[in-house]
Formats: structure tokens, sequence, C-alpha cells
């Protein structure tokens, strides 16, 4: 056991090389330079400033040298200052925007799993009746229609039609509510078809059958014996679930106005912002695979039957 | 051919055809001409059961009507979607304006119109890329095996572990915006998955008797991977396939959204959300219609991909 986290946290390493080494590739691979004015039409620099600019900034050194100078500084959390906000260091940014990416991602997530087992539960209890056409419905319209685009019809609904909510910001609980609602909504799908169908499965399994014939009431049967197998499997999904909120936290963050890190990292695509780039997807990319190794133990954790 | 094989889809007329082309010719509405038509087989049995789920069939109309409006866009819009009649700007829905005019007083309906081709565009297009470079890379590593297979495999973990949207918007902003562009990020993200379906389908396939009888009888590498195992791999794909146009069509939509996907003014749905949303507050028609339009296209390729998946292999539900 203790020898498999080892090894599971040994393989974070080239993976994350891996993922570095990509990136930096197609930043640099492609013409243009950060150097360029951002803005259309605006006056280029002269060829002295640009040279002065890529020493400070590293630029001028040959590739391999670049990448080996961020791996060096990365590795001790310098990731450099912003070529956009140029009087702030990424650490800083991400310092000041990663707890608020945290805070909609992980109330994302606990929504979309306490919310998408209710529904599949209840899906699963009460099949082929009212629950399960309403939860069904509900977990493909979350899971097939993009975030964006639900939050357009969240926003119209729920702070135009009836204004409950707020359309933007992130400064008391109540600007949480739509930002969350709208990333959790294809999570909870996703988690409400698996444990539908997870749960069916278990329902007409044996042993939920000998629960019943020895007396034990419906409620315990659901929730002592069915539910206790049927969420083993959904388990495995909560993986590919962080990479879901992850991202689609760009668009919730650009349209609710949240302060976190995805809208940062739109920005410092389109600007060009090499460290911050490098920084956010880095980041991104270590969360994830930190998450997709507690999701691995917890599995074990959860099911006995599996031996590391 | 004379050798009995377990999966009766390998008879079908499809062998003389490259597997890609097959593809095509297997929508929902394609008659089997010749030989296939008249024997029951995999496809026709799954043409049936498709027929029967109204929700998909549903799915397919909508679709359908999508193909043609993107076809006849230039007949069907009232007006070109670059002209703007600055006189009539951020007009809610009239007469004369159906779904209202947005912020250069460029006809809303025009534009929803020529929105479809490019949905539609990257919808298809993108997925005849992904199979033309993930079903030879999969065929190959699962079939040669070796170092070659395990360098592939290594390869699509890596791709995995990057979050996908964050990797075409990566190459996004690399290549610029444009629909060139949008074609080769998705075809460079995702033939990973398609590879890795076609790889393990490989792998099953090719320990199979009637291969060995087919190697027995002295068929080639080539047409062993194209007429006898190809063929029988194929269901899985089609089903990645049907489900990953809706996903490209979303990849286009988020890209526009955030301004790295189709150069304005050349019109997209996203893109007229991502405008549009910014204005929700006064103008709320800009971005509910284009919405509403990527709504109900996800939905239609979601349960038109429901039906393939549950018609070709009932198993897999």
């Amino acid at each position: 056991m203790f020898q498999y986290i080892v090894a599971r946290a040994l393989w974070l390493v080239p993976t994350l090389l891996a993922m570095a080494l990509v990136t930096f590739l197609v930043m640099h691979a492609t013409p243009g330079s950060p150097l360029d004015p951002v803005a259309e039409g605006a006056n280029p620099l002269s060829p002295e400033a640009q040279k002065n600019l890529a020493e400070i900034y590293g630029l001028d050194k040959p590739l391999p040298e670049q990448f080996a100078i961020f791996l060096g500084k990365a590795a001790r959390g310098d990731f450099g200052t912003s070529f956009v906000y140029k009087t702030r260091t990424v650490a800083e940014i991400l310092r000041e925007t990663f707890p608020v990416s945290l805070l909609l991602g992980a109330l994302a997530l606990a929504l979309a799993v306490v919310g998408g087992l209710a529904l599949g539960i209840l899906a699963a209890v009460y099949q082929n009746r009212m629950w399960d056409y309403v939860s069904v419905s509900l977990a493909t319209v979350g899971v097939a229609v993009p975030n964006f685009v639900l939050a357009v019809f969240l926003i119209i609904l729920f702070s135009f039609v009836v204004p409950l909510f707020p359309t933007g910001g992130w400064n008391s609980p109540r600007d949480w509510v739509l930002p969350t609602v709208t990333l959790a909504l294809a999570p909870m799908g996703i988690i409400a078809r698996f444990t539908r169908a997870s749960m069916l499965e278990v329902i007409r399994a044996d042993f939920t059958l000998t629960a019943r014939a020895k007396g034990l009431g419906e409620r315990a049967v659901i929730f002592k014996h069915a539910l206790k197998n049927a969420f083993i499997p959904v388990v495995t999904l909560l993986g590919p679930m962080f990479a879901a909120v992850g991202t689609g936290s760009f668009f919730v963050e650009s349209i609710f106005r949240v302060p976190g890190m995805g809208r940062f990292f739109v920005l410092s695509m389109t600007g060009r912002d090499y460290p911050m780039i490098m920084a956010v997807i880095l980041t991104y990319g270590a969360f994830l695979a930190v998450m997709n190794l507690v999701v691995d133990l917890l599995y074990g954790a959860l099911d006995p039957r599996i031996r590391y | 051919m004379a050798l009995s094989t377990p999966a009766s889809g390998i008879k079908l007329g499809g062998g003389r055809r490259p597997p890609q082309e097959r593809l095509r010719g297997q929508g929902p509405r394609s008659n089997e001409s010749g030989e296939a038509a008249r024997s029951s087989n995999l496809w026709r049995d799954g043409l049936r059961r498709l027929r029967k789920n109204r929700l998909a069939m549903a799915g397919g109309v909508v679709i359908l009507l999508l193909c043609l409006v993107a076809v006849f866009a230039d007949v069907l819009a009232p007006l070109p979607y670059t002209k703007t009649n600055f006189g009539r700007l951020n007009e809610a829905p009239s007469r004369e304006f159906p779904l209202g005019t947005d912020q250069v007083g460029r006809d809303l309906l025009s534009r929803m119109i020529y929105g479809a081709r490019v949905s539609m565009l990257v919808g298809l297009g993108a997925q005849i890329i992904v199979v033309l470079i993930g079903v030879p890379i999969g065929a190959l590593s699962g079939y040669l095996g070796g170092r070659a297979d395990i360098c592939l495999t290594r390869f699509i973990d890596v791709m995995y572990a990057f979050p996908r949207l964050l990797f075409v918007i990566l190459v996004m902003s690399a290549l610029g915006a444009g629909l060139t562009n949008i074609f080769i990020a998705i075809g460079l993200t995702g033939w990973v998955g398609i590879a890795r379906q076609t790889r393990a389908q490989v792998l099953a396939i090719k320990e199979k008797e009637f291969v060995d009888g087919a190697r027995a009888l002295g068929a080639g590498f080539g047409r062993l991977l194209t007429r006898h195992i190809l063929p029988n791999a194929l269901t899985p794909i089609v089903v990645s396939v049907t489900f990953g146009i809706p996903e490209a069509i979303f990849t286009e939509a988020a890209l526009s959204f955030i301004g790295v996907g189709i150069n304005p003014p050349t019109p997209s749905w996203g893109q007229m959300v991502g405008e549009g949303q910014q204005y929700i507050r006064s103008y709320w028609h800009l971005c509910v219609f284009p919405s509403i339009a990527i709504a109900v296209t996800m939905l239609s390729f979601t349960f038109f991909g429901d039906g393939v998946r549950d018609a070709l292999d009932p198993k897999l539900k």
C-alpha cells in the first residue's frame, strides 16, 4: 500500500515534466513573440528595446536553456514575472486567484456529488416513473449543454425573471449560488447517470433480495445495502470530474466575473504571457494528477476487494 | 471470404472500400446496395433498432434540418451576415428582424443561419480528421505491438493527463484564430481517444481464429488489417465518432466564446454567446437565441448518439 502511494507519487514527476515540455514547445514553436505589442496596429518596439527586453526575460537564450532555467526556478516555486501584469509575479497572482477557484470548484463538486447521487438514487428507485424521467432529463441537459450556455439560461431565469441571485461578482455567499450551480450541472448529470445504472444493477442483485426477504424496510435496503455497493463505480468518475470542473471554471468564472485562476488563464493566452501560461497549466496538471491519486486510494479504501 | 466469420459484418460489401468511406456510408438513412441489402446483418439490425428509438429519430431530424440550413445558408438568410445597419442597433425581435439585431445592427437571424454552417462544418469535418489520424495509429499500434505500442500508450497517458480543452485552447492561442486552425487543434487532440478505442479492438480481434485462418490462406499484413480486422472493429469506432461530433461542436463554441475560435466577422454561435452575454442585462436576445441553438444542437446529437450506441451495441448500454 505504502509502496503503491510512493510509486504513484513518483510518477507525478515525469508526467508534469512531459506536460511542461509539451506546453513549452507549443508556445515557442509558433510565430509571434510576447515582445510584439498586444494591441493591433500599435507601434512596434524598436529592435534595441526588443533586445533589452528579451535579455531581461531570458528570451534571447537558446530554447533548451530557457526550458532548463524555467524548470530550475519552477521547482522552487518561482514562475517569474507576468508579461502582461508587469508589476506582479506569477506566484503572487496564483496565490490570490487559486483559492477562489478552489472554493468555487469545491462547492461545485460537493453539489455535483450530493445532487448527482440523490438524482441517481431517485431515478433507480422509481424506475420508469416520473422521478426517473425528471432526473434523467436533468442529467442529459447537464451533460449535453455547454456550461456557458447553461449560465445564460440560469442568469435569465434566476436574475431577471425571478430576481433571486445577482448576475455576477464574488463577495457574498449569495453570489456563489449561480456559478456553483452552473459548474456543477455537468458533473452532476454524469454522476446521476452512473449512479442510476449501478443502483439498478445492485437493486436486482441477490443480496438485495436477501435483505428484503429477511424483512428489512425499504429505506434500510436502499441505503445500507444497495447504495454502499452502487457507490463504488461512481468513485472512479471523480477523477475526470475534477478535470471537468477545472476547465469548466474558465467559462463560468469569466461569465460570472469570479476573480479566479480561469479568467487569468484566458487573458494570459491572448497576451502570450508565457510564465503565466506555464504556471497555470502546471498548477491544473499537478492538481488533477494529485486528485486522481486521491481518488484511486479512496477507491481502494471503499472496496476491500481491491489490493495494491 | 469463404471463411465463416463470427461477425457477418465482414461480408457486406465493405471489404473493397477503405474503412473511412464505409463509416460515412453507414449513416442512419443510407441504403446499403447490392449484396448487402439482402441479408440481415449488424448494420441493418442496428438501423431497425435506431428507427424505433423516437428520441434518437427526433435528434436525427433536427440534425438533418441543421445540415440543410448550413448548406443552403446563402438562400435562407434574409440578409448577408456582414450587413450592418447603424440606424437599427441592438433591436429586440420584430417583424422585420425576427430575432432582432446585434451591436452593429446586423440581422441576428441571418447570423444564426450562417453560424449553423460553422458548427456543422466543425462537427463533421473535425471528426473526419480525427478518424484519419486516430484509426491508423491505433490499428497499427494494436496490431504490431512491441515497442511502438508501448510508446503510443505512454503518449496517450500523458495526453490524458492534460485536460483536453486546456490543450485545445493552448494550441489555438499558438496557431491563432480561424476555421482551419480549429480543425488542426481538434484533430491534434481528438485522435487520442479513437486511437485508444481502435487499439483495444484490434488487440482483441487479432487473436481470433478467423484472422489466423485468413493468415493461413496467405493474406498479407495490409489485407489482414483493412479487410479482416478493421471491419470487425468498426462498431465502437462509429459510436465514438457519433459522440465526437457534438464534442467538436462544443469545442468550437467554447473557443469562439473566449475569442480564440472563429475570426469575426464570420458568425459562430459560441462567439455570439460570448459577445452577447456582456450585454445580457440590456439586450437579452443577443445571447439567448444562439444559446438556444447550441443547446438544441448538442441535445439532438446526444440523443442521436445514444440511439446509435444502443442500436449498434445493446451491451454497451
